[in-house]
């Protein structure tokens, strides 16, 4: 794909895009420019310049820890989000028409509700007098109310939940493209059904479980509301940090260099991802 | 399930080493599939010999892929029984039928090897590294495609990929090898090749095949035995010749081959022929009559193109019937045969196919003529449609 310039993807008059590049420049490009500058003040005042603000961040153990606990969290989130949405994908492929419908819809409700309305579901289901605790305690099965809310498994389960339309839809574009009669014949080959999903099924799926845990990945690590409600006080991740920075302790510059290099390490993760989907594209190509 | 457990089934030499007698029979006992109210299969009864090679012939929606797939067992009939060998397949999942499968689209693993495919089956039945591979390149080499182990799918020819689906399918040693519409995508030279490669393999493996084609010169020219289809009814089920020759309905006598259908009267009728009065004038020495008709009744009769001359002015008659008489609407020279267009007395036309041999030159339009059988008793009488 070398090859493709812009001028081969369309026959309209590039001028067209003028009102959206220029928004894209005033509203994003600039920005981050100034984001850019910004960080590289050494102090609030913007009396010197200089790598300061990123040799604090680098050398400060707590820092990299946010940064490290953040990335990590990303990566449990996809993983759950992964293993419970792909049965999800695979029983939509697999129902009949109105079936298809329901799990559909099931998948779109939550992006029809706001992320802090979803949010505070799940501190009412987490929380001590929640209904997990309700449950389990009416059950008999605890003695004393679990801690759910405010830890990490906490965080990790409301953003699974949050996330999830993110990770099923292109798993279930995925699954739609791969020819039925593949699955047909390796089990007349003498497949069974766990080896045709093993051989056939998971590796060609591959370039939309690489799309969706890019969008999971990428949406997990930078969801600040749930984050903070459900991870409350003591739990700290980049979003909120960031923010702490920046408008509580008033440190612009270090906000700025926090927010560069948590940029920088998302984009690692993005082309890392990218790259792989490209791989899988060209390996499954059907 | 055959006899030998899969491991050893695929373990031993496979398919095209063993003799043409090695072939299993397939019986299908009165099958039937409805999707709800609808019947796409209807009490389809075949019983056929080990290592026979049978086609399914029918027009599109007959019902051809159903009875493919509820051998193959991706569909569970609602009436009758599947019996490989002696041994009743009913409720047995695919992947314990010991059935081959060549898809329309071949349905190769894109995201393996050629290799990789056709060692797939052998694989799954936990063969050794080494076999598969040995097996593999055995059956590449079978359809000359030894050297492309290595490349993926979508390196290859549609040609190519077929045969990779065929080396596929026979790896594993089947007992039926089921084959729908294999050369359906395949441009016609092609087409003609694969065909005959087909057939060869067929042989040498001696399995029993079963090519489901609406294609009536592949089902006649490939099979050993040809069941016609039509809206899920087994119509006929005979050796091609005879599917053409003495074609057992009307349908079978219209979709095989192509036909004129005069109206008639029938005046007399035993086991060994008949006589009609056609309604365009003149009487015609027909085959005897199939169904429930005797004489008085109203029928149609179906003459073959080929099986009619074209006499310009000639004189009435000569044994096999009172000629008919016609204009001629139009002539097709057509390479080898020359087709003329007869209007005859009530306005319906005719078909003729003569041979060049025959006629060296088309007829103008509007010469009157008279048309004779070749020989008498070529044309069937069934019941009036
Ligand atoms: N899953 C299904 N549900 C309902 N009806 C079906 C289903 N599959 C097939 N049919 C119907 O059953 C009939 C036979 O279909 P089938 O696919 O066997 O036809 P075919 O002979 O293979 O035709 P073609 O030559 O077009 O492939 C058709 O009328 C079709 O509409
Ligand atoms: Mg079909």
């Amino acid at each position: 794909m070398a090859a493709t310039t812009l001028r081969s993807v369309t026959t309209y008059d590039l001028k067209l895009a003028a009102p959206l590049a220029l928004g894209f420049l005033v509203f994003f490009v600039t920005p981050l420019v100034i984001l850019l500058a910004l960080s590289f003040q050494a102090d609030p005042q913007g009396s010197r310049y200089g790598l300061t603000q990123y040799v604090h961040f680098l050398a400060d153990r707590f820092s990299l820890g946010v940064l490290g606990s953040t990335l990590w969290l990303g990566v449990k989130v996809t993983a759950l989000t992964l293993l419970l949405g792909y049965p999800v994908a695979w029983l939509h492929q697999r129902a009949p028409g109105w079936g298809k419908g329901v799990i559909m819809l099931l998948v779109l409700l939550p992006l029809l509700t706001s992320v802090v309305v979803r949010t505070f579901a799940w501190v009412v289901i987490l929380g001590r007098q929640g209904i997990i605790n309700a449950a389990l305690g009416g059950l008999g099965l605890i003695d004393a109310p679990l801690k759910l809310l405010y830890t990490d498994s906490g965080v990790v389960m409301a953003l699974a939940q949050v996330q999830m339309p993110l990770m099923v839809l292109p798993l279930i574009t995925a699954l739609s493209r791969i020819d039925p009669n593949l699955a047909d014949a390796s089990s007349v080959l003498g497949a069974g059904h766990w080896r045709t999903f093993r051989k056939v099924t998971l590796p060609l799926s591959l370039p939309g479980i690489i799309a969706g845990c890019l969008l999971t990945y990428a949406a997990a690590i930078t969801a600040f509301i749930t984050q903070s409600l459900i991870g409350g006080g003591q739990m700290l991740f980049m979003p909120m940090y960031i923010y702490q920075q920046a408008s509580t302790l008033q440190n612009w510059p270090f906000a700025a260099a926090i927010s560069i290099i948590f940029l920088a390490a998302v984009l690692v993760v993005v082309s890392v991802f990218t790259v792989l989907g490209r791989l899988s594209r060209g390996y499954t190509n059907a | 399930m055959t006899s030998a457990s899969p491991t050893t089934a695929a373990a031993a030499p496979a398919g095209p080493s063993t003799g043409p007698s090695q072939g299993r029979t397939l019986l299908l006992d009165g099958i039937t599939q409805r999707y709800g109210a609808s019947v796409a299969v209807n009490d389809v009864t075949l019983d056929i010999r080990g290592g026979e090679l049978v086609a399914l012939l029918g027009p599109s929606g007959c019902g051809k892929t159903t009875l493919l797939r509820i051998i193959a067992g991706f569909l569970a009939q609602t009436k009758g029984h599947v019996i490989v060998g002696g041994e009743t397949m009913d409720g047995l999942p695919p992947n314990r039928r010991s059935v081959g499968i060549v898809f329309q689209n071949y349905a190769l693993f894109p995201h393996m090897t050629v290799a990789e495919n056709v060692a797939y089956g052998l694989d799954a039945r936990g063969v050794d590294r080494a076999t598969q591979r040995r097996e593999a390149q055995r059956m590449l080499d079978l359809v000359k495609l030894g050297h492309l182990g290595d490349r993926t799918p979508r390196q290859m020819s549609g040609g190519q990929q077929q045969r990779v689906a065929l080396a596929r399918a026979l790896a594993v040693n089947p007992s039926i090898l089921l084959l729908d519409e294999p050369f359906a995508a395949l441009d016609k030279n092609l087409r003609l090749d694969m065909q005959i490669e087909v057939k060869r393999i067929q042989r040498l493996s001696g399995i029993t095949t079963i090519l489901v084609t609406h294609d009536q010169e592949e089902a006649l020219s490939m099979a050993d035995r040809v069941a016609v289809l039509s809206q899920g009814r087994l119509e006929q089920f005979s050796p091609p010749t005879d599917v053409y020759d003495a074609p057992e309905s009307l349908f079978v006598n219209s979709f095989v081959g192509s036909a004129n259908r005069l109206g008639g009267v029938l005046e007399a009728a035993d086991r060994s022929g008949g006589r009609v009065r056609l309604d365009v004038g003149g009487v015609i020495e027909t085959r005897a009559p199939r169904g429930d008709v005797g004489p008085g009744d109203r029928v149609t009769v179906c003459l073959r193109p080929e099986h009619l001359r074209v006499d310009p002015g000639a004189a009435a008659g000569d044994g096999a019937g009172e000629a008919l008489n016609g204009v001629v609407e139009m002539g097709l020279p057509l390479g080898a045969t020359i087709v003329h267009e007869i209007r005859v007395g009530d306005g319906s036309a005719v078909k003729v196919a003569e041979s060049r041999f025959e006629r060296a030159s088309v007829l103008a339009p509007g010469t009157p003529v008279r048309l004779a059988p070749l020989a008498p008793r070529l044309a069937s009488v069934f019941a009036a449609a």
